[in-house]
């Protein structure tokens, strides 16, 4: 009996390998291996052509020094709950608005997803424009509504983040609205029309039903968000550069600029680390949250 | 949501609301076509004429002209649909094997693949480069596809669905005699829809909006995308700007198509039948 049961096992268990297998072994030999590599390489001094030497914790004590690392720590964190609460909400409310049925619901949709298929090149060009300082519409606007003093974006140190900020909801929101429209798929109707029997108001049963319903989906879009705007890149490179000074360099600006400016590979690497185990903490600390949440769906 | 009945103002605000905020999003795209009717000189010239003077249609026939578009085109369509069918196929397999089976270390591994996740990309390339030359497969499609094809975000967005699908749903088909690869392509792929739409418009507009892979994997010319096109008409010293912006215009075209015919699938209702219920 025991034994059958044992069979029984492995063979759930082959089955279970069987369905991740295809993807597993291209995910780990193309993905998972270099970055492993990558690990080694943050205690290991390297410039990509000499023979690597061992450096130990230099590499994390170096970057722990640089006043750049700091302030592009710090920038980022400011970036992250910025645009992470910002975005989220923004993707929220949009995919509730353009699930219902309305006119040229479609027409809608692809307008707000629109910002996510431009070309950064095209984005970089567009919204240097528009927050010109001087004659930008942006600015235009904003003295005609009677702020005789508008900020300078791009060209001000402290304001320059703010637009990459703006410039970052408006790209990102329309991809999780996708997210969370797909997840207001998975609801049944059946809990609405339930509720309206009972004489729920609308705000009752987006608090009951769609927001507890949709937390797998919640809670990928927030992870995703989250770990995207750590690793946020190709926004700054277009849209600043980094600059004003380094006003605007966040943590992977400041990785690809120690891996092809400085080709410090060491240097890079563990910067990496450090965003990794940041990233990764949150990451835990969600998982758990997902388990409390799904238990009581 | 269902069909409710809301009063005529409410209605009327909620639409001021969406098309002031579709005005907003847009009004980057509209400066983008604008721009691409002008010569470069006019395009950053204030205050901004948002209708050119004259209107420059020679723009569109020009970037067919000076860089070999229609190849570009051919090779990011090629590398989009390749990598987004690979995709789909052993993502959704992983994926019900993540949230569906029961095997020893199944945590542990999903954890290492969320984990890479959450590394900038910029960070593991020279090992992946070094690897690739190795196998001499730099310049060629082939790196490309291996490398971005089996990516952990498309097996942890489906996971993510996989998961609001009731167990007892399994129970009942693998008591009617489905075998677990039954259960997954009768039962799962067809109640996942809106899942895997949202997965091949992310994949596709991922891998068409590339810029840096095919830069650092892609030397010849024959083996060109789009991305890499529009990066051609920045020169060292000037940009041709109304050119770029012409290319960028004829880039969107083809996601948006993908976007609109797959965005059909998140129709209410879809999923009201057989879950939950």
């Amino acid at each position: 009996m025991a034994q059958k049961k044992g069979s029984l096992k492995l063979r759930q268990s082959l089955i279970g390998y069987s369905f991740i297998a295809p993807n597993f072994l291209g995910f780990a030999i193309f993905i998972l291996f270099p970055v492993i590599f990558t690990i080694i390489l943050s205690v290991m001094n390297w410039d990509g052509f000499n023979a690597m030497t061992f450096a130990g914790f230099a590499n994390f004590r170096a970057i722990f020094r640089d006043r750049v690392f700091k302030s592009a720590f710090w920038l980022t964190l400011l970036y992250v709950v910025f645009t992470v609460a910002l975005t989220l909400l923004a993707s929220l409310a949009l995919a509730c608005v353009l699930n219902r049925k309305i006119k040229g619901r479609d027409v809608f949709r692809s307008a707000i997803f629109f910002p996510y298929v431009a070309s950064m090149i095209a984005i970089g060009a567009v919204w240097k424009q528009l927050f010109e300082s001087n004659y930008g519409p942006i600015n235009m606007a904003l003295r005609a509504i009677g702020i005789s003093n508008p900020p300078g974006w791009f060209a001000s140190t402290d304001w320059a983040i703010w637009g990459v900020i703006v410039v970052a909801i408006w790209k990102f929101m329309g991809y999780y609205m996708l997210i969370y429209l797909a997840g207001l798929q998975d609801i049944p109707v059946q809990l609405y029309e339930a509720a309206t029997l009972d004489g729920a108001t609308g705000w009752q049963k987006f608090r009951k039903i769609t927001l507890p319903m949709l937390t797998p989906s919640t809670f990928f879009v927030f992870m995703m968000l989250t770990i995207n705007s750590f690793k946020s890149f190709d926004l700054i490179y277009a849209l600043t550069m980094g600059g004003p000074g380094t006003s605007t360099t966040l943590l992977a600006n400041y990785i690809y600029n120690q891996t092809f400016v400085y080709w410090d590979y060491g240097k890079s690497a563990a910067a990496s680390i450090i965003l990794f185990i940041i990233v990764l903490g949150v990451t835990i600390v969600q998982f758990r949250g997902e388990k409390k949440f799904t238990d009581y769906l | 949501m269902m069909i409710e009945k809301r009063s005529p103002v409410k209605t009327v605000l909620l639409y001021i609301v969406l098309a002031l905020l579709t005005v907003i999003t847009l009004l980057p795209l509209l400066w983008m076509v604008s721009a691409s009717f002008k010569l470069s000189s006019e395009v950053f010239s204030f205050p901004i004429k948002w209708i050119p003077e004259t209107w420059h249609w020679e723009n569109y026939v020009k970037i067919w002209q000076k860089i070999n578009l229609a190849t570009y085109t051919m090779n990011s369509f090629k590398l989009s649909i390749i990598i987004t069918l690979i995709q789909l196929l052993t993502s959704s397999f992983a994926a019900y094997g993540f949230s569906k089976c029961r095997f020893p270390g199944r945590n542990v591994l999903f954890l290492a693949y969320v984990a890479t996740i959450a590394i900038p990309w910029q960070v593991y390339m020279l090992p992946q480069y070094v690897m690739m030359q190795k196998m001499h497969l730099i310049d060629t499609h082939i790196s490309i596809i291996l490398l971005q094809s089996f990516t952990a975000f498309g097996v942890f967005l489906l996971r993510q669905f996989y998961i609001t699908i009731p167990d007892e749903l399994l129970e009942a088909a693998r008591i009617d005699g489905l075998s677990e690869y039954g259960t997954f392509a009768r039962i799962v792929l067809p109640l996942t829809k809106p899942a895997m739409a949202t997965l091949t418009i992310m994949s596709f507009v991922t891998v068409w909006n590339d810029y840096m892979g095919p830069m650092i994997y892609f030397n010849s010319d024959r083996l060109k995308t789009i991305q890499l096109g529009i990066q051609l008409f920045v020169g060292q010293y000037s940009a041709e700007y109304g050119l770029i912006m012409a290319t960028s215009v004829m880039a969107i075209i083809p996601v948006l198509v993908v976007f609109l015919a797959f965005q059909r699938f998140f129709v209410e209702g879809i999923a009201s039948s057989g879950l939950k219920g």
